[in-house]
């Protein structure tokens, strides 16, 4: 192993590092490694900042194990920022008394459904296996013994909307199960030149959806009914921002059939379609507990 | 109201972008140079609020159905008012039915075409700038066509024509470009010599240069060996999904940085190196195809030097305009 190339810009022990994008831009980085302590204390620095309402803060966004803050320099010294945002940091600590205020939202999914299946069929010379499906490359990659029960570990556990971004509304979910249960796939050798909107995949320890059409390295695994843009601003859940997740929304994926789905695009087609969604405290402290009772707890919120 | 008679290759309607958004993956767009997008607007007695039209390598042909003052400023796309080549950083008066049109681009890559009273379209999240991967802004969401119409909005009575922008407070658009950058982020993450190589490349631009972001092929960045960390996935110049800073330079698969522009995807795995300065991204955007460029490393202090730098001379071509 090399030395890094400039040890004044490297981590600390901790894996935290805070440094200028050019000079509007801070990116603190919280952890190298993806955990859920670490995005929930990116969630409590963020809305804390948000909160403060701080001259010369022009964009506040939480990411994965990391956030990062767009600054007037004209109005604050990016320095001083910094600063300020160090100290915020150990105000924060551990966020092990942080709660997260939010909403638990039902996204159905349609696994194996034939739009990702000819697109993951099309792009097969850009996979690790050409000659099996994504599903089953990660499936097998992850331990389980077939599809069903991959799909079934997917949808067994909410996940947290970790981040938002890539292209608008994408949502970075990190699935709420103990480190030994998180799910991890690689991206695709050579990116997609197409993924259909709504596609539902998988790319390092994260799912997202495809909010239109575009490229894509994620692995395939499905297609959401509800869309997740409405440009437009037809359908009821988009009347106020025409992007529908927003950071820390705990969703939780539900597999369907082909009926449900058409029932839902239906829906949608006549602008009546809404998420089921309710307002949630999620005690990050009852989870590290018990995981498991905890997102069952969550889960009957939305179900009740 | 504007008629366009040939919509050029990629003509767009942009103001100084849209804040606010980023952290639900929204870019703020805009002009891709600035300065040049402030003047032209300043020419024809606009504010920096006013939306203009960001035309790309092959110019726009528009017909004027009213009175109204034009300026064209940012790359060297000699501009022609019924046929009649006039000059570009300068204040023009043109009458209904009179027509608005470009030469071949001589250098840089994006004229701005500022109209007085600005282009009138529905400002979306505080912005008209258009964002076509979502069709957000600007007219209808996407680039303009033939066809296509544009209102603009109630002029200010201070557009003189002739006035004119001094020579040296122009900007010129060489072939070799330097864009200055501050190193951090994860360029830890390289090992020494790939960042000393870094800025010692003639970085050629590639065909793949748009508003989202610059490609540029030359040279190769290795990254340090390390066991990935949690969620971030195999390859070397992989992180955990992390934002990204307008102008941030990334280098996937450690062949091809790219550079994140005003349309940026704003966040990703790929671990980012190094950022544009705000004062050199208008550079950036006004670079092309197989234009040769240096990415030079300064510090904070030098960035913001410059961004002052750069703000006043904007203050001079207000001061030379006579607005104040």
């Amino acid at each position: 192993m090399t030395a890094a190339a400039r040890p004044e810009l490297a981590p600390g022990p901790d894996g935290s590092l805070y440094t200028f994008g050019g000079d509007e831009w801070i990116v603190a980085q919280l952890s190298e490694s993806m955990s859920l302590r670490a995005n929930l204390r990116a969630q409590a620095v963020t809305r804390r900042l948000a909160e403060l309402a701080l001259p010369g803060v022009v964009e506040i966004c939480p990411s994965n194990a990391a956030y990062m803050v767009r600054i007037d320099p004209d109005v604050v010294h990016p320095r001083a920022m910094l600063e300020r945002l160090k100290e915020l940091a150990e105000e924060v600590g551990e966020a092990e008394d942080f709660v997260l205020q939010t909403r638990i939202v039902d996204v159905p999914v349609l696994f194996r459904d034939e739009w990702t299946h000819e697109t993951v069929m099309r792009f097969r010379d850009r996979h690790q296996t050409p000659d099996r499906t994504d599903l089953e490359f990660a499936a097998e990659l992850n331990g389980y013994p077939d599809t069903d029960s991959f799909i079934a570990a997917m949808v067994g556990a909410p996940f947290i909307v970790s981040m938002i971004g890539f292209v608008p509304a994408v949502p970075w979910g990190y699935q709420l199960v103990p480190a030994d249960r998180q799910i991890e796939v690689p991206k695709y050798v050579r990116p997609r030149t197409f993924t259909p909107e709504r596609a539902f995949g998988w790319g390092g320890g994260f799912s997202a959806i495809y909010p239109v059409d575009g490229a894509g390295g994620y692995q395939l695994f499905g297609i959401c009914p509800g869309p997740i843009v409405d440009p437009a601003q037809r359908l009821a859940d988009f009347r106020e921002q025409f992007t529908f997740p927003r950071p820390g929304d705990i969703f939780r994926y539900r597999a369907i059939e082909r009926a449900e789905y058409d029932a839902i695009r239906a829906t949608v087609e006549d602008g009546t379609f809404r998420y089921r969604q309710r307002e949630v405290e999620f005690v990050p402290h009852d989870w590290f507990a018990d995981p498991d009772g905890t997102v069952r707890r969550l889960e009957g919120v939305l179900d009740a | 109201m504007l008629r366009v008679h040939r919509p050029g290759l990629m003509t767009t309607v942009q103001d100084a972008g849209r804040v606010g958004a980023y952290h639900l993956g929204m870019p703020p767009s805009g002009a891709m140079d600035r300065f040049s997008f402030s003047v032209a607007n300043l020419l024809v007695g606009n504010t920096d609020a006013h939306a203009a039209l960001e035309c790309t390598y092959l110019g726009p042909e528009i017909e004027f159905t009213e009175p109204a003052h034009i300026a064209v400023t940012g790359a060297d796309m000699p501009l022609k008012i019924n046929g009649e080549p006039v000059d570009g950083w300068t204040c023009h008066a043109v009458s209904p039915g009179e027509v608005v049109s470009f030469d071949f681009l001589k250098a840089g890559a994006r004229a701005y075409l500022a109209v007085s009273g600005g282009i009138d379209v529905p400002p979306v999240l505080g912005s008209r700038s258009t964002y076509t991967l979502t069709g957000t802004g600007g007219l209808d969401g996407r680039a303009l066509r033939e066809g296509d119409e544009l209102k603009t909005g109630a002029a200010a009575t201070s557009a003189a024509a002739g006035a004119s922008v001094p020579e040296e407070l122009r900007t010129v658009h060489p072939s070799q470009v330097e864009l200055r950058v501050v190193v951090g982020l994860a360029s830890y993450r390289l090992v020494p010599e790939s960042l000393a190589a870094f800025f010692t490349t003639d970085w050629r631009v590639t065909p793949d240069a748009n508003r989202v972001g610059y490609r540029y092929r030359g040279g190769a960045i290795e990254f340090v060996d390390r066991t990935p960390p949690a969620g971030a996935g195999s390859d070397p110049a992989n992180v955990v999904d992390i934002g990204y800073p307008v102008g941030s330079i990334q280098v996937p698969g450690g062949s091809e940085p790219i550079a994140l522009l005003h349309d940026a995807v704003t966040a990703g795995g790929y671990a980012t190196i190094a950022t544009i300065i705000s004062a050199d991204l208008g550079r950036a955007g006004q670079s092309r195809t197989n234009d040769v460029t240096r990415f030079v490393e300064v510090t904070l202090e030098e960035a913001l030097t410059a961004r002052h730098e750069l703000a006043a001379r904007l203050t001079r071509v207000h001061e030379a305009l006579g607005a104040g």
